[in-house]
């Protein structure tokens, strides 16, 4: 389990994380949702001890990186494939990385069998693909078999096999019980690699939920609903606070769009308790990326308003709350 | 120790060490082949045994920058940042690579000087060349632990400056270029330049040696301490260095 309480970190005037707080779980794939510049690495370089936190702290089970005897049986790390030196061949850099923890000797050929790469194990690293450095940066973060596992954006830049590869990687992983973080900057990845999220926007934490609980609630459902009586399922639904819109649609006619994250379950009862007939009643979903870049773009307006907190908590009980509260700010 | 093994591996693993260690040893050798290669007569027995040693500087620099470059390139390549996620305890992990690359430049330094000694010996046969005096002995085996310390040097150097160009400019200005500049300072211009380190170096290695062929003067002369205090000095500033670069390492993001 990775722990981070009010992680923040300073370069200059430039606040590259901003009193982060999460929690990673073991046994799931969890991912790291950032736009660019959100301080994903940097946060993984302070996960790792490379960086020194501005203020707050991060551990592993309770310890500091720093603390770790023998770090890689702990924490196996890919935070960026390119550091390998290039006239170093694969097997030499695995091999210091192998003695540094006292790793076992097949330790070794074990992690470049499982990574593939075998056959070019004593070719310099400086040839290989972008795709093969991957998977030598992924051998060398498996190499002591650690519990703890980061990767940075491990499928930038990668063909779609590397990427499928990869994907069922860290579920194996995941399913073996340890604990994965993985970064990305595209939630369309992360919402099929990923079960929990961590979201993230200039250094601040916006949201850490499950990933189709962040799903339901950024892709910004609407409810479409057709009934007779449309005038007072909009009045009944505006005393509960939600945001309506009635639009003509051809062929249908009158059409109440129900704005907000909420349930099909909400308005049918709703509708039931008050004798309304229902024609129809849709749950309609946007798009992923868009809904994404809103909400990246949210914490950035918010910053301004200091209502962050009111994006960020998502432990507050019903996710129908929470989302109502950037909407009506709209 | 895991970190000497772990420094072992990665220093051999790649090409440019060997290259700087063949070149460093066959320039002192090579440069003893010219300056006795071509005596004749009555200068061929002048010859000594300090005449064999002059491409000796010079080798040390070829090490000092090899071992700059043993921590630069793992700036250059993000090796430190693997590295330390290794070994978060960076000052053991940088003390293990100093003493791997210390300890080859002292082999270095030592192949050098007995090289060069033994191809003055056989260009200058006529000459004595023998290895008698407390002093002849200090030039000789002494080599080994000047190449060794300027190479700790040479290592702190690369981690307080992190940058290849950066490094080397300063290794090689520091002892060819300040240290011989700074006597041209007013007063307090000698004294500066007696308490120098690597002038404290090649003073362990020059007191006391027939300098013959070279001329009198050739290894210096005004000499601020006695040899074996005048390696330790040097040693101090190797140590000083050294102190503060692990300190900075340990502070500094990676
Ligand atoms: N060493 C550094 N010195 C100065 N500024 C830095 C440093 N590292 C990161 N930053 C700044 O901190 C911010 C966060 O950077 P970071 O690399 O952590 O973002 P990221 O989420 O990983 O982005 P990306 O998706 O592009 O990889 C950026 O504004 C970046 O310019
Ligand atoms: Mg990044």
């Amino acid at each position: 389990m990775i722990e981070a309480t009010g992680l923040t970190k300073r370069y200059g005037a430039t606040v590259a994380v901003d009193n982060l707080s999460f929690e990673v779980k073991p046994g799931r794939v969890t991912g790291f949702l950032g736009p660019n510049g959100a301080g994903k690495s940097t946060t993984m370089r302070m996960i790792l001890g490379l960086d020194t936190p501005t203020s707050g702290q991060v551990t592993i089970d309770g310890q500091r990186y720093r603390d770790l005897h023998q770090p890689l049986t702990k924490v196996g790390a890919l935070l960026d494939a390119k550091w390998v030196h290039p006239n170093r061949s694969a097997r030499a850099h695995l091999a210091w990385m192998a003695a540094s923890n006292k790793l076992p000797k097949d330790s070794v050929d074990k992690a470049l069998e499982m990574v593939g790469l075998t056959a070019v194990a004593n070719k310099r690293a400086g040839a290989f693909s972008l795709g093969m450095s991957q998977r030598l940066g992924i051998a060398g973060a498996l190499l002591g078999d650690p519990e703890v596992l980061l990767f940075d954006e491990p499928v930038n830049g990668l063909d779609p096999e590397g990427i499928v590869w990869i994907r069922t990687f860290m579920h194996r992983l995941a399913d073996e019980g340890r604990t994965v973080l993985v970064s990305s900057h595209l939630l369309s990845e992360m919402a099929l690699t990923a079960e929990d999220l961590v979201v993230i926007g200039r250094g601040k934490l916006i949201a850490q939920s499950t990933t189709q609980e962040f799903v339901d609630r950024a892709s910004g459902t609407t409810v479409k609903v057709r009934t007779p009586q449309l005038d007072q399922l909009a009045g009944v639904l505006h005393q509960q606070q939600l945001v309506t819109r009635i639009e003509d649609v051809e062929n249908e006619g009158k059409v109440l769009f129900v704005e907000g994250d909420l349930t099909t379950d909400q308005i049918g009862e709703t509708a039931a308790a008050h004798g309304i007939v229902l024609h129809e009643l849709t749950l309609q979903r946007g798009s992923l990326e868009q809904a994404f870049m809103q909400m990246t773009g949210d914490s950035v307006e918010y910053h301004a308003h200091d209502e962050i907190a009111a994006v960020t908590q998502l432990d507050a009980p019903s996710g129908a709350e929470v989302a109502a509260g950037p909407k009506e700010d709209n | 120790m895991s970190v000497i093994t772990v420094e072992r591996i990665k220093l051999f693993s790649t090409r440019s060490p060997w290259w700087c260690m063949i070149v460093a040893a066959v320039l002192t050798v090579g440069f003893a082949a010219l300056t006795t290669g071509f005596l004749k007569g009555a200068d061929e027995q002048q010859a000594t045994i300090f005449i064999t040693q002059p491409g000796a500087q010079l080798s040390q620099m070829v090490m000092m920058v090899m071992a700059a470059l043993a921590v630069t390139t793992e700036y250059r390549f993000g090796t430190i940042r693997t590295s330390f996620q290794a070994v978060p305890q960076r000052a053991a992990l940088l003390l293990g690579k100093t003493a791997v690359v210390a300890f080859l430049s002292g082999v270095i330094g030592l192949i050098a000087s007995f090289g060069a000694w033994g191809v003055g010996s056989l260009f200058a046969s006529n000459a004595d060349l023998s290895i008698n005096t407390g002093a002849e002995w200090r030039l000789l085996a002494g080599q080994g632990l000047v190449f060794a310390i300027s190479a700790v040097i040479a290592v702190a150097v690369g981690i307080l400056i992190r940058q290849s160009a950066g490094a080397i400019a300063i290794l090689i200005l520091w002892p060819l270029l300040v240290e011989n500049l700074v006597n041209l300072i007013p007063k307090v211009g000698d004294d500066l330049a007696r308490w120098a380190p690597f002038a404290n170096g090649s003073s362990f290695l020059n007191q006391g040696q027939d300098f013959g062929l070279a001329g009198a003067g050739a290894g210096g002369s005004d000499f601020a301490l006695s040899p074996w205090w005048a390696l330790l000095y040097f040693a101090g500033w190797a140590a000083a260095l050294m102190a503060i670069a692990l300190f900075s390492a340990s502070k500094r993001d990676a």
